[in-house]
Order: C-alpha cells, then structure tokens, then sequence
C-alpha cells in the first residue's frame, strides 16, 4: 500500500503525478521534450534508455512501461529484453550501445561516466547533442524510479496493464491530456 | 574538462542550461515550485534546501552541494552551522527539529534507491508530525536532486573551488529564485 493516499484508479507513477500537480507539470513536460521531441535519436532509441535506467534502479513499474513503450515504438519486443539482459549481444547500433552503457553508469552516479566511455561513444559518431540527452533522460529517470518506489506506489502484476501503458504512452506521449488513462 | 562543448564562465548546471534551453525550462519551473515558492509546501523554503544539499552531498555532488547549502543558509538567515553539519552528513548533530531529521533520514534512503525507504521510516517521520504532503515533498526533492546530480556530474561540468563563488549564487538565488539569468563567474585554471 502507498506510504501517502493515491488515487487507487492511477498506480505507479500516473497516481504520484495525479497527487501534486503543480511539480507534475514541469516532470512531464521535460519528459516530453527528452523523449518525443525533435532529436537524432529515434523515440524508440530513447525509451530504451528509460528502460535500462530503470531496470538498474529495479524499478519494476517504470521498467515494464518504458519495455511496453520501447517495443510498441520499434515494433519488436525482442530489442529492449535484449538490452535489459545481454546489452552486448542486443541488436542495437554501436552508437546506441555507447550510450545505453553511458546511461547504464549515469543510473549508479554521474562521476561514473568516463572519458574513455564518451571517447567511444563519439568514435561511433554522437553528437554533443546526444550525449546531453542520453545523460539528461537517465538522470529524468533517476528521479521517477526513486519517486514511485520511495512512495511504495501500487505496481500491476498483469502484464496486459503496461501494454495499455505503452500504447499510450505512444500515441498521447507525455503531456496531461483529459481522459488520459481512460483506456488504462 | 566537461564531455561536450559547454559555455565558459558559467559553473555547473547553469552551463547545461546555456548549451539547452530548451531543457532548462521546466527544470527551473521545477525547483521553483518545489523548493522557492513559499505557498507551495508547509515546509519552508529553507528545510527544502536542507534536502537538496543533504541529497547532494550523499551523491558526492560538489557543485549542487555548495550551491543549495548556500541558498539554505541565506534562507535560513545565515544559519551557517546547520547547514555544515548537513554537508558533513551529520544530520542528528544538526540544530533541526526532530521531524527535519526524520524527512533528512528519509531522503537519504531516496538517495540509494526508493527501495530502500521503509514503512518504519514514513512512520517515524509521522510520529515527529510529518504529514502526507511534507513526505511526498521531502521524496520528490531527494528524487529530483538524484537527477540535477546526475545531469550536472554526468556531464562533468566545471565545479568552482572558491567559496564565495557560491556564497554569491546561494544569496542570489535565495532572494531571486531560480528564474532569473545566472551572472557570469569568471573560470581561473
């Protein structure tokens, strides 16, 4: 049960956001712009970096929606298990293994980024652009994962509700929207 | 050296907010109303300082350490041994109240992992007379500051060494807020 008085309707994060509204704005719309905004990286590419900060903070409710987003977006849910389980087999280009590795390390501590770490992230052709959003998205979900967790908000066990999550949060993205989780 | 090409004369996360402002946006809105706004929280601006720096220092994170520290103090007028003893990590030698201490416990667990908070932390921040909101406050501003951290470090941006340097951020953010332009600080290598 949640440490502070949720809406039961709204689990994980949806109900923390619902709870104070005024620092739910600004979340969600930097959120928007890291993952939906105009970039090099795809949105796909993006959720992926949600997903694997997430799955190092042992997030589960953050880790299953960014996975359902992550697959809904690239079309494939083979990718983001890959990403999660055997990040160096997982079919994901070398610049974006680069920088899941990058997130990976920014997940436990910033100071754990390493020259040699960016040195091969720019030898597979990020930009400076890209780096500042890899570090800024892992750190955005350094705040999540510790937000629903440190609220023991509810998580779902069924595996169908972060389908529905994912799917919104495809074609809604992050802004408040009315009757946002209506489909939930 | 900072990871990517980062305007001079402006120290930590106010370089980030050069390079993007795009970004730097909702993330100003975002500490205003979590930690300036006098309306917005029954804690005061001052104890929601004291949470960002002690989170900082948890994190190792010198600039956000230093600056919010600063911005404590002037907010705590000029309580200058509170806000050492937090920057030493020594919550319970702290002159605080004994529920500043029992949400400064609780954010500490939100700086390992929001796993690590447990239900006889929120109770004892309860018993010291915490209520739903002030705990709600006090995991989002840990939370938030586990990602200026990360942002600020994770891109190795440039941390001044001398003091006043921060002295005269935190005075001018404990006044201002944090909407309005950062003055430059010129870098001595």
């Amino acid at each position: 049960m949640p440490y502070i008085p949720l809406s039961e309707k709204l689990p994980g994060i949806t109900g923390l956001l619902d709870y104070r509204k005024d620092t739910a704005l600004p979340i969600r719309e930097l959120t928007q712009i890291l993952l939906r905004g105009e970039s090099t990286l795809t949105e796909g590419e993006r959720e992926l970096i949600a997903t694997v900060v997430s799955y190092g903070n042992e997030c589960a409710f953050c880790t299953a929606a960014h996975t359902a987003a992550a697959d809904v977006l690239l079309g494939d849910t083979n990718i983001a298990e890959l990403v999660k389980h055997d990040p160096d087999h997982s079919p994901v280009s070398d610049k974006m293994r680069a920088l899941l590795n990058i997130a990976r390390a920014v997940q436990k501590n910033g100071k754990l980024v390493t020259p040699a770490m960016v040195a091969e992230a720019r030898a597979q052709g990020t930009t400076d652009r890209e780096l500042h959003d890899t570090v800024l998205i892992a750190a955005l979900f350094s705040l999540y994962n510790r937000y629903v967790d440190g609220l023991d908000s509810v998580t779902p066990t069924e595996p169908a509700f972060y389908d529905r999550l994912g799917t919104i949060l495809k074609d809604k993205g992050y802004l408040p929207s009315e009757n946002r989780y209506a489909a939930l | 050296m900072p990871h990517i090409d980062l305007p001079g004369d402006y120290p930590g996360i106010r370089s980030l907010f050069m390079f993007s402002p795009v970004t730097a946006l909702p993330l100003n809105n975002l500490v205003q109303t979590l930690l300036h706004d006098t309306e917005t929280s029954t804690l005061t601006p001052g104890e929601r300082e004291l949470i960002a720096t002690y989170t900082s220092s948890l994190n190792n994170c010198k600039y956000c350490a230093n600056t919010h520290g600063a911005i404590a103090k002037y907010q705590l007028n000029g309580n200058a041994d509170v806000v050492q003893h937090i920057l030493q990590q020594d919550v319970e030698g702290a002159s605080i109240s004994d529920k500043m201490k029992a949400l400064l416990n609780v954010a500490a667990k939100v700086q390992l992992s929001g796993k690590s908070v447990t239900a006889a932390d929120i109770a004892r921040s309860k018993k010291e007379g915490a209520t739903d909101k002030e705990i709600h406050d006090t995991v989002l501003i840990a939370a938030a500051f586990c990602m200026f951290n990360r942002y600020v470090d994770g891109l190795a941006t440039w941390a001044p060494e001398d003091d006043s340097v921060y002295d005269s951020i935190g005075k001018q953010r404990a006044s201002e807020g944090y909407m309005t332009k950062p003055f430059i600080v010129k870098q001595t290598s």
